[in-house]
């Protein structure tokens, strides 16, 4: 069989292969043949799944705008970069293709004013109706000024729904509760949805902006806050982009406690999350055993780590400390005694009734959309697919913890939460073995890693990272400039990828299921916004 | 049911008591028909969630903002307070603006964690206020990062007098 190299360059022999890595490769190819290589690409088996694409303007350069979309392709674990260089206007878009890019082409209209030809839905995306024309933030010459004083609200514009019976029920932004902003609109007839428009982009504050000129410090701040609940997962992410552009690899014990503070992460947030889906149908239970859980695991987050949330330990090059042998297994008591606990409480949920009524079949994501959408985590394993990048991708320690994607197969409400439940389970097993190989470590310096965030990084080359986080796969895309500083970071967050899939799944169910729905997918809205 | 039950008698009761401790009775920064009960709205301007995040975490167990009379409610117009998260994203200030002025008088703005304070790590973003002070009038600050949620409930005991 012929390698992947050699596929692609048999088929396209205009294609030229700038680079081809142990784990990764680019690969220059004009714009106007991207459709069609992208259709050779995803008839492979495996199919690849797109981790992220990328808009840069690089006038400046002589390269005009250029476009980078990064597959991974999973049979061989590795990951091709197809660079369109010289856009200058128009590009065609590969949306009807690999609707997954839908969002990211409307993007590109919005923010760097290029033109998607042939979308079947170039309405503006991130952009509400309200800012002065010819608002190009991303484009290099735009200088950051009083544009948000300019902006004059104008109404949103949904698509109208005619005929006998049908009601438009809007909701939002604002939501009756703690939850973030976004807009909703129920097409129904009699009870149930007929069709849902999801507008979101309220907590739009241009973060991909602000970024450029920041130094790799000042960019990991801003990029620890990009989530609230992702914090690890998208550092991480950054700094594996960063590490690549200083081509150095951190020693063991740092990607041990790495790994373990990703999987602290995905173990508070799944279990808050499954007392919040429990919320969502108002099984006071379940939430209070959830949440409960939750408060005791980011306690533990704070006593060991600092931060409730575990933002300010990872940094490009290492970590800022490590717990002491003796904490380790003070850490190790304590998650014994929750998973312990937890054992206790979820049989309450799996096994209620009345719960089960309203999540099995609700909200069913069936596994083409999924696919074709490039949904990613819980959303898309709870549909049959195994995606679980720690699977996919050697990385951090999870070759050695030998990760199986956890699939289930009903696509509902139901499936999403019994992912996360043998996920949060999973998590529990691979920290028990973490932290024995903790309790024994060496003392950690952290002075190299200090050192390290002022190294220079090879500028003008880009360079990524993903993370498998409780939501799916976080994708940091960076390019320096020849002062060490980001050029371009575009962030590609795993609710960014999974939010086009929410609305599919409501019509057919009834309006006061939404907030289930939209719980078993517990996406933000902030790192989807930016 | 039986297991329900072991359950419940072996973790008793879990609210912290810190909270409860009122004996130190400052006055309160509200009028003494708020210092019995306290009505919320939450209003995410543009927060990272997690300031969000940890204003849901009062309501847990552990904290149980309710029974010290705090609630968060569903509508503007059944609040005393509006907490406010986030730096004040610009596609968001029309909704913010609508929801201020949906509440009834008196009514007290108070911005949650350093975003809302004064825009925190997006400053000078295109799209982001920086903090909601330069939106909406606040009286009552909680810094953090986000602030912890026994620094909120402390902050809100003693808006309340009850700290
Ligand atoms: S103050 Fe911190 S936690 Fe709160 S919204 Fe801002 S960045 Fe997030």
């Amino acid at each position: 069989m012929l390698g992947l190299r050699e596929s692609l360059q048999n088929y396209n022999p205009d294609i030229e292969i700038v680079e081809w890595e142990k784990h990764e490769g680019m690969i220059d190819v004009p714009s106007r043949d991207l459709p069609d290589l992208l259709t050779f690409c995803l008839s492979m088996s495996p199919r690849p799944i797109w981790l992220t694409h990328v808009v840069n303007d690089e006038r400046q350069l002589g390269n005009g705008f250029c476009l980078y979309l990064v597959l991974h392709f999973p049979g061989n674990d590795f990951s091709v970069t197809l660079v369109a260089k010289d856009i200058k206007e128009d590009f065609p878009s590969l949306t009807l293709i690999y609707p997954a890019l839908n969002w990211s082409e409307r993007e590109a209209q919005d923010l760097f004013g290029l033109n998607a030809v042939g979308h079947p839905d170039p309405r503006s995306l991130v952009l509400h109706p309200g800012w002065s024309k010819e608002f190009y933030p991303l484009r290099k010459d735009h200088k950051v000024g009083k544009e948000a004083k300019a902006f004059k609200v104008a109404p949103l514009e949904f698509p109208q729904a005619h005929g006998e019976g049908i009601f438009e029920v809007p909701v939002g932004p604002i939501h009756a509760g703690i939850i973030e902003p976004g807009h909703f609109r129920f097409y129904t007839i009699g009870e149930a949805v007929l069709h849902l428009e999801a507008q979101l982009f309220f907590t739009h504050k241009g973060i991909e902006k602000l970024l450029e000129g920041k130094s790799i410090e000042e960019g990991l701040r801003i990029i620890e806050r990009v989530c609230g609940v992702c914090t690890v997962s998208h550092a991480l992410a950054y700094s594996e982009a960063v590490e690549k552009l200083a081509a150095i690899e951190v020693p063991r014990q740092v990607l041990l406690w790495r790994t373990i503070l990703a999987e602290l992460e995905r173990a508070y947030n799944h279990v808050g999350d499954i007392g919040n889906m429990c919320a969502g149908v108002g099984f006071a239970l379940g939430n209070a055993n959830g949440s409960q859980c939750k408060e005791k695991l980011q306690r533990l987050n704070s006593d060991f780590f600092g931060h409730r949330f575990l933002r300010g330990i990872v940094v490009p090059g290492g970590l800022r400390s490590i717990p002491s042998q003796k904490d380790s297994q003070a850490i190790l008591d304590r998650l014994h005694e929750l998973a312990y606990d937890f054992e206790e409480w979820i049989p309450l949920l799996l096994n209620h009734d009345g719960f089960r009524q309203r999540a099995v079949n609700t909200g069913v994501l069936n596994p083409v959309s999924a696919i074709d959408l490039g949904v990613t985590g819980p959303a898309a394993r709870a549909s049959g697919i195994a995606n679980d990048w720690r699977e996919l991708h050697a990385h951090l320690l999870y070759p050695e913890l030998k990760v199986n994607s956890m699939i289930e197969h009903g696509g509902d409400a139901w499936s999403r939460l019994v992912v996360r439940v043998k996920e949060a389970r999973e998590s529990f097993r691979f920290l028990k073995n973490l932290l024995q190989e903790g309790t024994k470590g060496p003392v950690y310096e952290y002075e190299n890693s200090k050192l390290f965030l002022e190294q220079k990084l090879r500028p003008w080359q880009p360079a990524w990272g993903c993370v498998e986080s409780p939501r799916g796969t976080d994708v940091i895309w960076l390019m320096m400039d020849d002062e060490n500083k980001i050029y371009r970071c575009r962030i590609r967050s795993a609710s960014y990828a999974n939010w086009p899939a929410v609305p599919l799944t409501v019509p057919g169910n009834i309006v006061p299921d939404f907030p289930l729905i939209n719980k078993s997918f517990e996406l933000c809205y902030s790192c989807c916004d930016r | 049911m039986l297991s329900l039950l072991l359950r419940k008698l072996k973790m008793g009761r879990l609210t912290e008591k810190d909270g409860n401790l009122l004996s130190s009775q400052k006055s309160s920064k509200l009028p003494s028909s708020f210092t019995k009960s306290l009505q919320i709205r939450h209003l995410d301007c543009g927060s990272c969630n997690g300031c969000d995040w940890e204003l849901t975490a009062i309501g847990n167990s552990l904290y149980d903002h309710q029974h010290f009379g705090i609630d968060f409610v569903a509508s503007p117009r059944h609040a005393d307070l509006l907490m406010c998260t986030g730096p004040g994203s610009t596609q968001l200030l029309y909704a913010a603006h609508e929801t201020y002025e949906a509440m009834p008088k008196p009514k007290w703005v108070v911005a949650v964690g350093d975003c809302a304070i004064n825009g925190g790590v997006f400053k000078g973003a295109y799209a982001s206020a920086e903090g909601i002070g330069n939106v909406l009038p606040v009286d009552i600050k909680i810094p953090g990062c986000p602030p912890s949620p026994d620094n909120i409930m402390k902050a809100l005991l003693e808006v309340m007098g009850k700290s």
